[in-house]
């Protein structure tokens, strides 16, 4: 594996129409011919994914502990967290949907965070350990991130569908914006990661 | 970062396009808002569950039924001002120790005279309140004082206060014998109109009586006056009078479930509304608050040496019909030296149900030990007559009541008017008066010696038999010649009277003699009628007959018109 890389070489390549071209000397530089902006890596990325990162943990505690949803049955007022749902459906008898909502509410953001902050702190160290299984766990959260929105989904369609006033409601509360907000920061979080980072290291063998 | 490697190698370099070069990016230190401005929500959020947080107070109950930690409000007004956030037994399991977390708004309720209770539903007779708590779950009520020392530990009310604090209007205590029907709640009536409530009950600390605390709100409390009489409006008040069968209810409600009616009773009274917490007597019913004050009790006792079947405790005692007073007590007393078992009859009497009487009675009697001399009150009464009697009430039923009244020519009695109760003299009832005097004609009857009589009645008979026989004998035989001889005399009379006998001719030709006699008298009176001198002169020749003209003439006067 002696192959050289476009940067040895002094060439860089247009993320959207594919030209090549040589590498530029400054910082901010275009596709002469469909005027994209061109980077090697992407810009800032480190620092970036860390700041979005942090921002979504922090996020991430006032959507657990705030309550998400507020159900409204006879008059009978229930305020759930995301840890109280769970339970709640636990004991109530449906362990199934209590664990998708688990899976989707604690596990995956948590998943996000433990696995971006891995690979920043692996990436930032140039760390050479286990790269590919590095690699598949950045590709299975960008993959997850897609559907860790499934509470906030779940929320707004009870919301929208059961409004029977006094028999039944359901009322969003403050908790599921929170929640709402880490998944898109985490999202954009492993957006602005760049994988391309982790194999910049020291040559590979 | 890692892009400062310089360009290395050959290759197609030469022929590929240079790049443009672009403006400058902005500053890549922006990207720290995010996690700044996310921890700066968190912390906003932080400081203000904070700002929120107010006291944290601990409520205990006898039960938790209905509450739920996390979930149960605290309530004011139907305002939320807290939430339960805890449930757990006190250490000796007696009690449930709620504690509550409290908004920073509501920490004024966090002081002493605040008092909680739970909402729950209540379903008794008089309504149903809580109801929407059926569905909702229940609540903690709050009630606020005035105090502003901190408290944190309370007890709960197990009920809901009938009154809140502040409300307009103000608390009465009613004291009565007993409860009646009567609840936490139950209705207060003033002309049928509910003004107020029962707010609590409790026995009196001697077990002798219950005592009532009622509120009657604002404005209606101005109309319990000083001389308000309150009574017990429970139930159904039938009255038979003279105007016919009379029903008196407050309410249906109040027949079930009971309640308290007042009014000021007619007449001159005392206008002037009560005080706050003042004390009125809680009376049976309507009519016996509306009578004219009892006053104080007195206890009198009397004797009686007859049976008194039908004689009950609470029988009433009657002064010339007036009730005055209750039997309270009868108790048998035995008397060694006559062998008789005398009753003693208790009575309560109220001397003011005699109205203006007892008001002089009472004047000329004077005080003593600061109360109506009863002794010397009677003692004049007792003189003229003035006996206690066991009448019949009842002719059906045979019930007894004490009468006291004048009885003429009773046997003389002195009233000891120095006697602690004073004892009146009793008289026997008016059945037991016919019943001596049947025993009475009893004895007398007892008393006719039937035997002597029936055994001289016997001798009796014997002589007339006797004497019967006598006459059989002797004296018949000669009645029968007497009787012949009668018969004989009686057949010469009999001929002498017969038709042909020469005394019948006799008497006949004597008979026609006299006729003429008779005859020839009236030709005389006659002529002298008509001729009366004839008695001087002498008589006339006959007049010729007389003219029929006379008649003609007064027939044709007659014919006239």
């Amino acid at each position: 594996m002696n192959a050289p890389r476009a940067h040895e070489l002094g060439m860089m390549a247009c993320h959207v129409c594919g030209l090549v071209c040589r590498e530029p000397a400054m910082e901010d530089a275009a596709c002469p011919r469909c005027g994209a902006g061109l980077h090697r890596r992407k810009h800032d990325s480190i620092r970036r994914t860390w700041a979005l990162l942090l921002a979504a943990f922090i996020l991430y505690v006032p959507a657990n502990v705030l309550p998400i949803m507020r159900t409204v049955s006879l008059g009978d007022v229930d305020d759930n967290t995301i840890i109280s749902g769970v339970v709640e459906l636990w004991v109530k008898g449906s362990p199934s949907l209590a664990m998708i909502v688990f899976t989707a509410s604690i596990v995956v953001p948590m998943m996000k965070f433990l696995v971006l902050g891995t690979l920043l702190v692996t990436t930032q160290r140039r760390s050479r350990w286990a790269l590919r299984q590095r690699a598949k766990l950045f590709r299975l959260v960008e993959f997850i991130g897609y559907w860790s929105m499934l509470d906030v989904f779940v929320v707004a369609l009870l919301t929208a569908l059961v409004r029977f006033g006094f028999f039944s409601q359901v009322e969003p509360l403050p908790g599921v914006v929170f929640f709402g907000l880490t998944v898109i920061l985490t999202m954009f979080a492993s957006m602005s990661f760049d994988p391309r980072l982790m194999w910049d290291g020291p040559d590979h063998d | 970062m890692t892009d400062q490697t310089p360009p290395t190698g050959q290759g197609p370099r030469g022929e590929l396009p240079e790049p443009v070069v672009r403006r400058r990016r902005f500053s890549i230190s922006l990207i720290w808002l995010v996690p700044v401005l996310a921890a700066l929500v968190g912390l906003s959020l932080v400081v203000h569950a904070w700002l929120q947080a107010g006291p944290d107070i601990t409520i205990t109950f006898q039960t938790a039924e209905g509450l739920e930690a996390g979930k149960t409000p605290v309530k004011y007004k139907n305002v939320v001002i807290g939430k339960v956030n805890g449930l757990e037994l006190s250490d000796d399991r007696q009690r449930v120790r709620v504690k509550v977390a409290l908004n920073k708004s509501a920490s004024s309720f966090a002081t002493k005279g605040t008092r909680y209770w739970v909402v729950r539903p209540r379903i008794g007779l008089g309504g149903v309140s809580g109801v929407d708590t059926l569905l909702s779950g229940a609540f903690i009520g709050t009630d606020v004082g005035d105090s502003h020392d901190e408290q944190t530990e309370f007890k709960g009310l197990e009920t809901p206060p009938a009154v809140l604090h502040g409300a307009p209007g103000k608390s009465f205590v009613l004291h009565t014998d007993d409860l009646g029907s009567l609840d936490t709640g139950s209705p207060v009536y003033y002309r049928r109109i509910q003004v107020g409530r029962v707010v609590s009950y409790a026995l009196d600390k001697d077990g002798k009586g219950v005592t009532l605390r009622i509120f009657v709100d604002g404005p209606n409390d101005r109309f319990v006056s000083r001389s308000t009489r309150f009574w017990n409006a429970s139930g159904v008040d039938v009255s038979l009078g003279a105007n016919g069968l009379k029903l008196n209810t407050q309410s249906l409600a109040t027949v079930i479930a009971g309640g308290v009616a007042f009014e000021d009773p007619h007449g001159p009274h005392d206008d002037t509304p009560a005080p706050e917490d003042a004390d009125f007597t809680l009376f049976t019913d309507r009519s016996t608050a509306m009578a004219p004050p009892d006053g104080p009790p007195r206890y009198i006792r009397m004797r009686f040496n007859q049976s008194l079947r039908g004689l009950a405790v609470d029988a009433p005692v009657e002064f010339l019909g007036i009730n005055i007073g209750q039997v309270v007590s009868i108790n048998m007393d035995y008397e060694a030296k006559d062998q008789r078992f005398p009753l003693t009859v208790g009575a309560v009497i109220y001397p003011q149900r005699l109205g203006k009487a007892y008001d002089k009675l009472a004047a000329k009697a004077g005080l003593q030990d600061g109360r109506v001399d009863l002794g010397r009150m009677f003692g004049p009464l007792v003189e003229h007559g003035l006996r206690a009697q066991a009448r019949t009430g009842n002719l059906l039923t045979g019930q007894l009541y004490i009468a006291l009244d004048f009885v003429p020519k009773a046997p003389k009695a002195v009233l000891d008017t120095h006697a602690t109760p004073i004892e009146l003299p009793t008289a026997p009832g008016s059945f037991d008066k016919l019943q001596e005097q049947m025993a009475d004609i009893v004895t007398k009857l007892q008393k006719i010696p039937f035997d002597s009589i029936g055994q001289n009645l016997d001798a009796t008979l014997g002589e007339l038999d006797r004497t019967l026989k006598h006459v059989n004998g002797d004296v018949l035989p000669e009645l029968k010649g007497t009787l012949k001889g009668a018969q004989r005399t009686l057949g010469s009379a009999d001929s002498a009277f017969s038709a042909d006998s020469p005394l019948q001719q006799n008497l006949g030709s004597t008979l026609e003699e006299l006729q003429r006699m008779a005859r020839s008298l009236r030709a005389l009176t006659d002529y002298l009628d008509v001729h009366p001198e004839a008695l001087i002169r002498g008589r006339r020749d006959d007049p010729p007959p007389a003219q029929p003209s006379a008649p003609a003439t007064r027939q044709g006067q007659g014919s006239k018109p």
